[in-house]
């Protein structure tokens, strides 16, 4: 069969453009090489939508940045992901650096971004509390907000499957080319022909663009390491704290999530290697020693866990979008670094303009905007749990204790459309095993729950990845 | 809203040893609220033996010995709820609980016993840096895989931390056919109980590193290796010391944490030494009519006197609710000095204690031949040798009612380790 478009890359940017594009007719399919959606840049970054006052004016950033931020509003009810405008200040330390923060506010209104104020300390202090003591003046900007990157990247995959877009997993590309009026995609396990293509392969993209067009990118993967403290850290910091970036390079930020938690980083390490998320013991000493610059006494020691993400840096640094001159069909979405989640809903907006126009794709009547409403009830009154343990007992079962997840959101996890198939698929989608204990007591009886629900023993669940499986053998003298 | 006299909040050996003794003391109106699916918390999965041995004088495995327990609370008609999870408890001491059959309930008891238990520290808390490969466990985790599930965790093991699951798991594995390379420990001293290291370690030849950490994890999608360091007087590990270990699983037994997350919301005032609760002399914290016992209230390595401890809160929950545990009397503070990093209890009261009073603590370091001093206000009471003390083994001293009732205007009670 042909298809009208495929998309290679299932993160934020390739499910996005996907979902945007299901609401037309045609046949879409996307290839994502590994075992699920949100496992690369979408799963490891700050989480943040950002407001859109840092890139320049006329970028892809600053302009898809701005649109994207006011997509949330709406995209967060259609497709229940949980996003909350709190508001970013960006800390300056230095008297003589406060007209930064003014130039910082000028650029952003040319940008589009509203409401932005140039804080004093005192008043910068009203709304953050905890601001270390050598802040002396801060930009804020109100529309700034924070996002859970994993439900929001699922989201959009799942809306899209439930739209009629097709989904292969553990599938790599390996070659592009021209077919005639087709693309000839071929992937480690089969051969594909398309009309158009999606390049949304993160740190990859420059690869898939060099087989095709002569204007050649160059991505440079850049590492940063995040820490992410304790839910009883909530409430020290309200806002997403950035700090004015100085000669000594830029800071890092400290922001709460939506899960209740405190994230702190990044760092920016260039690497060559393209699966380089490794943390390392500079790095995570580096977040530890930068926080102090905007935070006074952030109980640093409540950290439950530490990630790095990569960013892909392309060399222009700005977003490559759209069809190079020279492979017409063939559709960019590179160099996709922050503020990339912020933009992503932007991006998919445009690319799926551009290819519905191109190939005159019809409107689909029967689109469905509305996500199934996902139950997460640890956010919900009592009286609201209640009347969901009364349709569904399972919701009434505590699997993981520190997150406060149910039986009953674990199951919809793995039954949802693209559900969870492994332990991290069940982790992002659900918030399990994500809190004080990382996973320590609820791994056990999660397995417990696959087994059950996907039909397959305890051997064959893995972490993500292949290889990675969680238990190697039967104990002696155990069942066969 | 429903009435309770005790609600007790886990059915492992704690909150068992606190309802019969409640029982037992009179009070009728008692319920366990259990967040799994059984009876004896942590006990289950510890198939090992060496339980019992204070309390019954015989040697049980884990699972025998909640049993002795189950069974006496059976036979007392102690009334409990398995697979219930405590969301919330008021200062007023409205328990609100939910389960798959009785949905989100609230009930209000008029004493409530704090028995939750403690839970492993994560790697994310230890900050080692590497990748998140699948093949890392704290060594709980693993211990049920093992022993409940029926599962290996792996073959080849290296163990960080030298907690005494971590031990216990250690010798698990081994038996199980797996290859446990060493045990590293960041301190200069175990964390775990000598017996552990004997016969655990020692009698399978797994070495114990002391003063080593791991610095690097490797394998993107399953543990590949891991390598460890030599670490300095500051925790730091020593460049140039390096070890590279391949394996496929790695084990953490870095500490365990009291589960006070429930003790927060009720408005219980926290040990900043222990994270368990601060408690008087007859385990009742700073909220009137709320108990604690057990491993939430301070780590133990013996469930013996975990049993005791928690027999001690259940008298004193149900004499609390008959009426007899009023408030009288001047609050005697508990002090931890020279090398003693706590006390449990913190407080207390001449009037109202026992004859006898059992103060357990642990030390900061390794002493040899040190005594412990026991110091009303200025005037040193006892002053007792031990040849050793090490921060993996509690210890305890016991303080006598007719002794203090002599000082009618005793301020503090120190403990403290004394060279000479």
């Amino acid at each position: 069969m042909i298809y009208d478009v495929i998309i290679i890359g299932a993160g934020v940017v390739g499910c996005a453009v996907a979902r945007e594009l299901s609401r037309s007719k045609g046949a879409m399919l996307v290839i994502e090489r590994s075992e699920d959606v949100c496992t690369g840049t979408s799963k490891a970054n700050s989480a943040i939508i950002h407001s859109g006052y840092d890139a320049e004016n006329g970028t892809w950033k600053a302009k898809l940045n701005v649109r994207g931020n006011r997509m949330m509003d709406t995209l967060s009810k259609e497709l229940s992901i949980p996003f909350f405008r709190i508001g970013s200040l960006t800390v300056c330390t230095q008297e003589e650096r406060l007209g930064e923060l003014e130039q910082l506010r000028e650029r952003g209104e040319r940008n589009g971004v509203e409401g932005l104020s140039v804080l004093s300390r005192d008043e910068a202090l009203r709304i953050e509390p905890h601001l270390a003591d050598d802040v002396v003046g801060a930009l804020y900007a109100p529309t700034a907000g924070i996002v859970c990157p994993f439900r929001m990247t699922a989201a959009f995959a799942e809306n899209a499957a439930e739209n009629g877009v097709e989904f292969r997993f553990g599938e790599e590309v390996q070659h592009i080319a021209r077919d005639g009026e087709l693309w000839r995609i071929e992937t480690d396990r089969e051969v594909y022909h398309t009309r158009a293509v999606v390049n949304a392969a993160g740190v990859y993209a420059d690869v898939l663009n060099n087989m095709v067009s002569s204007h050649q990118l160059c991505i440079t993967p850049r590492r940063g390491d995040y820490l992410l403290l304790d839910t009883t850290v909530e409430g020290y910091v309200t806002h997403t704290v950035f700090q004015l970036p100085t000669t000594m390079g830029k800071g890092v930020l400290v922001s709460p999530t939506v899960h209740g938690n405190t994230i702190v980083g990044p760092t920016a390490f260039e690497t060559d290697d393209r699966e380089q998320t490794a943390t390392t013991e500079e790095g995570i000493a580096q977040v530890i020693l930068k926080q102090s610059n905007s935070i006074k006494d952030l109980p640093i020691g409540q950290v439950i866990t530490s990630f790095s993400g990569l960013r892909a840096s392309e060399q222009g640094h700005d977003f490559v979008l759209g069809e190079p001159d020279d492979a017409p069909g063939f559709f960019n979405c590179a160099g996709i670094e922050s503020p990339g989640l912020s933009a992503s809903p932007a991006i998919a907006e445009m690319i799926a303009q551009q290819i519905r126009e191109k190939y005159t794709l019809k409107e689909k009547q029967d689109f469905i905007a509305q996500q199934r409403d996902i139950v997460h009830m640890k956010p919900l009154s009592y009286e609201e749990q209640a009347k969901k343990i009364a349709q569904n007992p399972a919701y009434g079962v505590i699997v993981c204790r520190c997150a406060g997840v149910t039986e009953g959101e674990i199951i919809d996890a793995i039954r949802a459309p693209l559900g969870a198939r492994t332990l991290d698929g069940i982790k992002r989608r659900t918030g399990s095993q994500m809190g004080r204990c990382q996973g320590g007591f609820c791994t056990p009886k999660i397995m417990d729950i696959m087994t059950r629900e996907l039909g397959i023993g305890m051997e064959d669940i893995r972490k993500n990845g292949p290889g990675s499986h969680l238990v190697t053998a039967r104990t002696k003298g155990g069942d066969e | 809203m429903k009435q309770v006299d005790i609600i007790i909040v886990g059915g492992g050996p704690a909150g068992l040893s606190a309802a019969i003794a409640a029982k037992e003391a009179g009070c009728d109106s008692i319920l366990i609220l259990e967040r799994d699916g059984e009876l004896g918390g942590i006990l289950n999965q510890c198939i090992h033996n060496g339980f019992g041995l204070h309390t019954f004088h015989e040697e049980l495995t884990g699972p025998e010995y909640a049993d002795r327990y189950i069974e006496r609370a059976r036979a007392l008609s102690i009334d409990y709820r398995l697979n219930t999870m405590v969301m919330d408890i008021s200062p007023e001491r409205v328990v609100t609980a939910m389960n798959r059959s009785d949905g989100m309930f609230s009930i209000q008891a008029k004493a409530i016993i704090l028995a939750m238990g403690c839970r492993e520290r994560p790697r994310g808390a230890l900050n080692i840096p590497g990748y998140r490969p699948a093949g890392i466990f704290s060594a709980g985790t693993a211990q049920r895989l093992v022993n409940i599930e029926g599962y290996m965790p792996g073959r080849q093991v290296v163990i960080l931390g030298s907690g005494d699951i971590g031990l216990i798991m250690a010798r698990r594995m081994t038996l199980e056919g797996a290859t446990v390379k060493l045990v590293a420990e960041l301190m200069p001293y175990s964390g775990g109980l000598k017996r552990n290291i004997v016969q655990c370690l020692d009698d399978f030849d797994i070495p114990l590193r002391l003063s080593h950490t791991v610095v690097n994890i490797e394998g993107k999608e399953r543990v590949e290796a891991v390598t460890i360091a030599a670490v300095g007087a500051d925790r730091k590990p020593i460049p140039g010391t390096e070890e590279r270990y391949t394996c496929d699983t790695l084990l953490l037994s870095c500490g365990l944490i009291p589960e006070n997350e429930l003790s927060k919301s009720a408005g219980v005032s926290l040990s900043g030494v222990t994270g368990g609760p601060l408690v008087n002399e007859h385990f009742e914290t700073d909220v009137k009519g709320i108990f604690a016992c057990g491993n939430v209230l301070h780590v133990h390595d013996l469930v013996d006197y975990v049993s005791e401890e928690a027999q001690h809160a259940g008298q004193a929950a149900a004499r609390y609710v008959q009426g007899e545990l009023d408030a009288t009397g001047a609050v005697v503070a508990l002090r931890a000095q020279g090398g003693v990093r706590y006390t449990v209890p913190s407080t207390l009261c001449v009037d109202r204690m026992d004859d006898t009073l059992t103060v357990r603590f642990r030390v900061g370091d390794v002493y040899r031949d040190s005594y412990v001093s026991v110091y009303l206000d200025d005037r040193r009471i006892s002053h007792r040798k031990k040849r050793i003390m090490a921060p993996g083994e509690m210890e305890q001293i016991v303080l006598k009612k007719a002794e203090l009732a002599q000082m009618p205007s005793l301020r503090t009670v120190t403990v403290c380790i004394e060279k000479e």
